[in-house]
């Protein structure tokens, strides 16, 4: 048993490349960028209560719908609270709500398409018959119509925009569990007596892990897109708590008065969103030469 | 090509089967049922009341038999009524089919208008300055959600300039100049999104044809490389781009329901979130499975599109 596990470890390709892509990466492509925009990002939403000394849900109607300011960075809305603040507050439940449905769609669709690629048979055309549905539906209504149905809440808003993902993620997954399954390391292990579960741990899954991780990083972006889209719609996160995409609904109503408390919101998604798609292609281009985009 | 199509034809019943199926269970989704959403909590009610009720709503026969009689209503056009009009559920939802079907085919019909030529001088200008700045349009179109680009649009074009209403619909058979004015900012919000995407498949797909042999047969002839670009590639290269353009159709009628609320458009998503608001579920259901259904035809309608222009489709 033990000889068969080195055998898989010792036949899988190991990344040689690594440190040479890493600074292809960082440095030759806009990753690097995205990956600036993404920590500042997090950075902001992590450290709130250190960077502003406002608080996100306090009224304060004196100052409302205000230009940007030194007191104010980026003005405020229409109950006199600072936008820059909320936005910073926004981002903790949009990247939270988007990095938890991606989590939701990668384990159960990765799941779901190793299991489909590896075994293939019956098990393949039932899994891929049932993610052919779920790819039916346009994504975004499919999300609405399981928040109409599920009701409001993060779990649901979770819940909602990971199942809308599990579809592409097992494609992903069984696509690349298909290009290793008939390879001589996979084989070798096999005939040493390797069990699945091993097989696919230490063999399959290293190699679907590239494109995998690619996926990750664009649906990232798609995800906050949704969550901000779902909030704009009333769908998402709930009045006070702050997030993108209601703060862009709300200040819609005041936009001849007070364009900044919609614009500055719209940027701060438009810029993460930005973020993680230069992530994914930076990743892509680094990882996997073979997916690079002409 | 008869065989082709009619293969392809009978692929998507079982997928319409499967949409329709998820569409029903969502209804068993909802916390209770239709008839406790209805009444309400506060309500008192005995409990014979309820079970007639239920039974008015078909829901104490077997789940199986619910989703036979709903089906079977369905495929002749009957989508049940409003809990809250009690109107037709079919006959508003075509009533606003046509709001929907505009903003899309608008939207469909901007982004081709760009992203076909910016995607072929993006190509034959690989590297150069078009060509980065076609990457800035692609990565900015991808980024930016649809519902601020709308209010980008009605900020800069009805606000500062005056040029176009920012809400309002005209039916296109009342008149169609000003229903074609009032529909351009909610196309342009949809219609740059969509160009995003297909820009960068127009790119890629036209690059490789480039490079293959016939295209440098064609040079080696003598052909302009105008010529070689707009006779014997852009075919081609179309072809991946009517299947992206028939995936991205999804979110072209996703991003429907959105823009259909910024801007007041009394579509089929308008509707749907009316519905959502007022817990109208029938009408939910109805206006998922319409757009859903729509989404499938057209899915169907491409695969069509596709051997008409590939000829290896149709006998592979």
């Amino acid at each position: 048993m033990a000889e068969a596990t080195a055998s898989v470890a010792r036949a899988v390709p190991s990344g040689g490349r690594g440190a040479k892509s890493l600074r292809l990466f960082l440095f030759r492509s806009a990753g690097g960028l995205g990956l600036l925009l993404i920590l500042a990002a997090v950075f902001g939403a992590t450290f709130a209560p250190y960077l502003t000394p406002y608080d996100p849900v306090t009224l304060n109607p004196p100052a409302r719908l205000q230009g940007p300011s030194a007191e104010h960075l980026l003005g405020t809305d229409q109950l006199g609270r600072d936008t820059f603040t909320r936005i910073l507050y926004g981002g903790r439940v949009s990247l939270a709500v988007a990095g938890a449905s991606v989590v939701v769609a990668l384990l159960l669709g990765g799941a779901l398409g190793v299991v489909a690629g590896y075994y293939g048979g019956w098990w393949d055309t039932v899994i891929m018959r049932v993610t052919d549905v779920l790819l039916s539906f346009p994504a975004i209504l499919l999300a609405i119509a399981l928040i109409a149905f599920l009701g409001a809440g993060y779990v649901n808003l979770v819940l909602a925009i990971g199942l809308v993902y599990v579809g592409p993620f097992a494609r992903v997954a069984r696509a690349a569990v298909l290009t290793v399954r008939e390879e001589l390391f996979v084989e070798a292990a096999r005939a040493l007596g390797s069990r699945d579960g091993r097989i696919v741990w230490l063999a399959v899954l290293p190699s679907a892990a590239a494109p995998l991780i690619v996926e990750v990083s664009l649906r990232l972006a798609y995800a906050i897109l949704y969550e901000a889209s779902l909030s704009f719609l009333g769908l998402g996160t709930q009045p006070p708590t702050p997030s993108w995409g209601m703060m862009v609904s709300e200040g819609r109503r005041f936009l001849a008065l007070q364009p900044w408390a919609t614009v500055a919101p719209g940027l701060a998604i438009s810029l993460v969103v930005l973020g993680f798609n230069l992530l994914g292609d930076g990743l892509r281009d680094a990882l996997d030469p073979r997916l690079k985009a002409r | 090509m008869l065989v082709f199509l009619g293969r392809r034809f009978l692929l998507t019943i079982p997928t319409l089967f499967g949409v329709a199926l998820v569409v029903f269970l969502l209804m068993r989704a909802i916390p209770g049922d239709v008839v406790t959403q209805l009444v309400g909590a506060e309500v008192e009610i005995s409990p014979e009341r309820l079970a007639e009720l239920r039974r008015i709503f078909g829901l104490d026969l077997p789940i199986h038999v619910q989703f036979a009689q709903w089906l079977g209503a369905a495929l002749q056009g009957d989508l049940g009524t409003s809990l809250r009009t009690g109107r037709s559920i079919m006959g508003d939802l075509l009533l606003r089919f046509p709001a929907t079907l505009q903003l899309s085919l608008m939207s469909l019909a901007i982004a081709l208008a760009m992203a076909v030529p910016i995607g072929i001088v993006a190509a034959r200008q690989r590297g150069r300055w078009p060509d980065y700045l076609g990457s800035v349009f692609v990565l900015v179109g991808l980024s930016v959600p649809s519902f601020f680009l709308g209010i980008l649009l009605i900020l800069l074009f009805s606000l500062r300039l005056g040029w176009l209403p920012p809400a309002g619909f005209v039916p296109f058979l009342e008149d169609p100049l000003e229903s074609t004015r009032r529909m351009i900012l909610p196309a342009l919000s949809l219609g740059l999104i969509l160009a995003a995407a297909t820009t960068r498949i127009m790119r890629s797909a036209m690059l490789e044809i480039l490079s293959r042999d016939y295209a440098r047969t064609a040079r080696a002839k003598g052909l302009s490389e105008r010529r070689v670009t707009l006779t014997h590639a852009l075919r081609n290269a179309l072809i991946p781009v009517v299947t992206v353009v028939g995936l991205q159709f999804g979110s072209l009628l996703g991003g429907t329901v959105i823009i259909e609320q910024v801007f007041s458009i009394p579509g089929v998503g308008r509707f749907a979130l009316e519905g959502i608001n007022l817990r109208d579920y029938p009408v939910v259901q109805g206006a998922v499975l319409l757009i859903s259904g729509a989404f499938v035809f057209v899915n169907l309608l491409v695969d069509v599109m596709y051997a008409l222009i590939d000829p290896r489709v149709r006998y592979g």
